[in-house]
């Protein structure tokens, strides 16, 4: 990781609310060991902070804890959920690992392209997505997928991909989940066993 | 102690050692790179891994403690075809360009290749390629070359104390470095150089100067401070290209400060190779032989009384010892090797000794500094404070400048007046010294180098005896020089004797035209400006500030240059080895003064080096134990009386720049340039 050139943030401090939070989170960790508290910190300033982690973000955490910069630059480098750069009002990440490949996660890249201008890496130029192509999250039953926010979106096709991304772009809220209909990670076809009540064998 | 079987010998070994470690004492070979035995254990280069009966998986040997009855195997095919593919991955992202790389032929990756790698490489995709970073004026990056051993980041967190470095990113996006852009603030930096097992971190003023094997290496002492260092000096033809640490644990363990490694090059900039005369107001090129008679011109028939001498931060015992012999002859007891005009007593040896010696600091368990920053004072010196202060339950204390030193302490105030207070049992810090059994106190030259300086004295004596510092085996009171001859000068006894004049009075003395002759000798830290009609000799390596109001010059040999005597703060006593001839018409210093002295009618009873060096052990028997510390007795000294208010300072302002060498180095130039810097380039020390 080098230096985040496009840093140009002012100083920050948790907001009130988050001060007390922290010291919540802080009272579970042993005392002295409140550098533990690193990452949930990381965490809530990041939320605080529109999505991304400055290096003032990091001092001050490392004010806080008690730790060396240093060591808070090295959790938030090690982990990807932490953005080190400005990112838009929504974050998109897109899987392209296998399964969601196989299941046309091209297609879903693509049409996110068409929507928001921007391919993976790029902020839209009207600054309201930021486009990740992302490793496995865990939803290969309901490939492909993509996570915007804290959401996941499965089931996709490229029509509903555009549908969900105008919407939010226009103001509206979307319905995370899958978007074929189906309940959770049941079968696509519907329920193909345990239909009825069970018979005695 | 636990036994185990290593290669079928068995062998004990202490508890609490690492499997590698034991295996070294076994005699079995061990390749690694991310263990060090001075850092904390990483275990992450995965090199030295080996087998352990009843293991399922190899282990890796430094991070493994050593138990009863362990067997390990480091020699089954297995182990070497563990090697085989460690390194196998380590050189997966390592580039091929050892040609055109400085750590080339002193590389422990490409040394543990050649031993215990694969003869060729099966890999054929890319190699990753990674920025290079920036570290300041002395460390030069090449980090593609960088194999995430992670002794760098622990060097600067847990030596240095200067948490700067560290791997962000992970798995193949590591990178060493400092995250956010900035030169690397600490005066130990230079050891990265030596840690780092690759080609990532080399000198950057040595980058592509020559390679190890063309360099003769001389064994010698470090002058740039008081501490004396265990160097090792790489030469070629006659040029200093490198300044290396040696190991002495009593000393520097195995570090160096930068201004002792990188102010080499101030060795071959404004020297003087041949003598100068000053003829019509201008200095005119001599021989020999003119200015040693326009000397004998000026100091025939003249009173002892009219000549003086002072000796520099730099200057050997053999020379003083002659021009002390030279002043006898004379009939002048005007001498002084205190150009900082510190009133230390030379008739007490423990008044200016580092009495508890470096090693002992560790044995130490509070600590009170005044008017020091051994930070900049002493580099290395303030490691092994912080070293014991990292070991736990160390309190320091400092009277005098608030400043970074690596390490926590507690302010106590700014001046004499906290510490006759605490001389006087008040303030919190008397409570903790009082708990103390091994308090030590260490005076440094911001204390000493002023008007008050003999009641500064007077006032530490009283605070050591109060605190019990000064108890049968343990002696806490310690002087911090910022000069390498210092102690030697005293010991040889270089300080006005009866009768006599010290520097200020010398200087006065100069002024109002009562010394008619000054001797420097390597002086450049005096103010000879105000001189006036006083003919001045100076003898020295540099055209620093003392050549410049000379009326003669003298070239003299720099501490690379001559096998030579001096006697380090802990009163051990060392000897450099010559590495290269001094330039030009330039000689060993004592050997101009001993053929001035035939010259002037006074001739000195010694001709070669063993009969000075017999002379000086005559005078004083501490010459004859070389590379050893014999403890001083503890006595009165110093002059209880008025102290002044004003707030101590450190004795060093600019840590880069602190005799005629560095002044003459472009390599501290540039760090003294990044200093002031601002936050860039601050090193927290300046302020």
């Amino acid at each position: 990781m080098s230096t985040p050139v496009d840093n140009k943030p002012g100083p920050f401090s948790f907001s009130a609310e988050n001060v007390e939070r922290i010291k919540e989170i802080v009272a579970k960790y042993p005392a002295g060991k409140q550098a533990s508290a690193c990452m949930p910190l990381l965490d809530m300033a990041q939320r605080q902070n529109d999505g991304w982690i400055s290096v003032p973000v990091m001092d001050h955490i490392a004010e806080v804890l008690g730790m060396i910069p240093m060591q808070v630059y090295e959790v938030a480098t090690f982990y990807t959920m932490y953005n080190l750069k400005p990112v838009g009002k929504h974050h998109v990440q897109v899987c392209t690992n296998l399964p969601c490949w196989l299941r046309g996660s091209n297609e879903i890249a693509a049409a996110c392209k068409r929507v928001t201008g921007a391919g993976f890496g790029a902020t839209s130029e009207d600054g309201m997505f930021t486009m990740t192509e992302t490793e496995c999250l865990g939803a290969c039953v309901n490939a492909p997928m993509m996570q915007i926010g804290d959401d996941f979106f499965e089931d996709l096709t490229a029509e509903n991909v555009e549908t969900i991304l105008t919407t939010l772009r226009n103001g509206g809220t979307a319905t995370p989940g899958p978007q074929n209909g189906r309940h959770g990670s049941e079968p696509a076809g519907g329920l193909t066993s345990l239909k009825g009540e069970g018979e005695d064998a | 102690m636990p036994k185990l079987t290593i290669d079928g010998q068995e062998i004990e070994v202490e508890a609490g050692l690492t499997v590698l470690q034991a295996c070294e004492q076994a005699g079995a070979e061990v390749p690694r790179f991310c263990f060090h035995e001075r850092l904390s254990i990483a275990g992450n280069c995965r090199m030295c891994l080996v087998e352990m009966e009843r293991a399922p998986k190899p282990v890796a040997s430094c991070a493994m403690p050593v138990g009863e009855g362990m067997v390990i195997t480091t020699n089954s095919p297995a182990v070497q075809k563990m090697r085989k593919g460690v390194m196998e991955f380590l050189l997966i992202n390592h580039p091929l360009d050892c040609p055109i790389c400085d750590q080339g032929g002193e590389c422990d990756l490409q040394d543990q290749a050649v031993a215990f790698g694969a003869d060729r490489s099966r890999y054929e995709e890319n190699k990753r390629a990674v920025k290079d970073k920036y570290m300041g004026p002395l460390i030069s990056t090449i980090m593609t070359r960088c194999i995430h051993c992670t002794r760098c980041v622990r060097f600067a967190q847990e030596i240095a104390g200067v948490p700067e470095l560290g791997a962000t990113g992970r798995g193949e996006h590591t990178e060493v470095g400092t995250y956010v852009e900035k030169a690397l603030t600490s005066e130990l930096s230079g050891n990265l150089i030596d840690l780092c097992p690759v080609g990532a971190l080399t000198s950057a003023p040595y980058a592509y100067h020559a390679r190890s094997w063309e360099l003769k290496k001389t064994e010698s002492i470090d002058v740039m401070d008081a501490l004396g260092a265990a160097i090792r000096v790489d030469s070629r033809g006659p040029e200093v290209m490198r300044i290396m640490p040696r190991l002495n644990e009593d000393v520097n363990e195995e570090w160096i400060s930068d201004k002792s490694r990188f102010a080499c090059d101030g060795l071959m900039k404004r020297r003087l190779d041949r003598p100068y005369v000053r003829l019509d107001g201008k200095l005119q090129e001599a021989s020999w032989q003119d200015a040693f008679n326009a000397i004998a011109a000026q100091v025939s028939g003249k009173a002892g009384s009219k000549i003086a001498a002072i000796a520099g931060d730099q200057v050997d015992v053999e020379t003083m010892a002659a021009m002390k012999d030279l002043m006898a002859a004379f009939g002048s007891t005007n001498m002084d090797c205190r150009q900082d005009g510190a009133a230390l007593d030379a008739s007490n040896r423990a008044s200016y000794l580092f009495n508890t010696t470096v090693a002992g600091i560790e044995q130490a368990d509070a600590c009170l500094i005044i008017g020091s920053n051994p930070r900049i004072e002493s580099p290395v010196l303030n490691a092994r404070i912080r070293k014991r202060y990292v070991a736990g339950s160390f309190p320091i204390g400092v009277i005098g400048e608030q400043a970074d030193l690596t390490y926590a302490h507690t302010n106590l105030g700014a001046g004499a007046e906290t510490l006759s207070d605490l001389a006087d049992g008040k303030g919190a810090f008397a409570e903790v010294l009082n708990n103390a059994e091994r308090p030590m106190l260490i005076l440094g030259a911001g204390a000493l180098a002023r008007s008050d300086s003999a009641a500064i004295l007077a006032l530490a004596h009283a605070v050591a005896d109060k605190y019990g510092m000064v108890t049968g085996d343990w002696n806490g009171f310690n002087v911090l020089h910022t000069a390498a001859s210092r102690v030697g000068g005293m010991d040889i006894g270089f300080v006005a004797g009866e009768g006599g004049l010290n520097t200020a009075g010398i200087l006065a003395g100069a002024a109002s035209g009562a010394i008619e002759t000054l001797f420097l000798l390597g002086a450049d830290e005096v103010d000879v400006s105000k001189a006036g009609k006083t003919f001045v000799i100076y003898q020295g390596h540099h055209g620093d500030r003392g050549a410049h109001n000379a009326d003669v010059i003298l070239p003299g040999a720099a501490y690379t240059e001559k096998s030579a005597t001096y006697v380090n703060l802990e009163g051990r006593v060392q000897q450099t080895t010559q590495a290269i001839f001094p330039p030009g018409d330039a000689r060993e210093d004592w050997t101009i003064i001993r053929a001035l002295s035939d010259v002037v009618g006074k001739t000195l009873p010694y001709n070669n080096i063993e009969d000075l060096r017999a002379r000086m052990i005559a005078g004083n028997a501490v010459f004859g134990d070389l590379n050893t510390v014999s403890a001083a007795s503890w006595g009165a000294f110093g002059t209880s009386g008025a102290t002044d208010a004003a707030p101590f300072t450190s004795g060093v302002d600019n840590f880069f720049m602190t005799d005629p060498i560095s002044r003459a180095s472009e390599t501290m130039a540039k760090c003294t340039e990044t200093l002031s810097n601002g936050a860039e380039g601050k090193t927290g020390t300046d302020g």
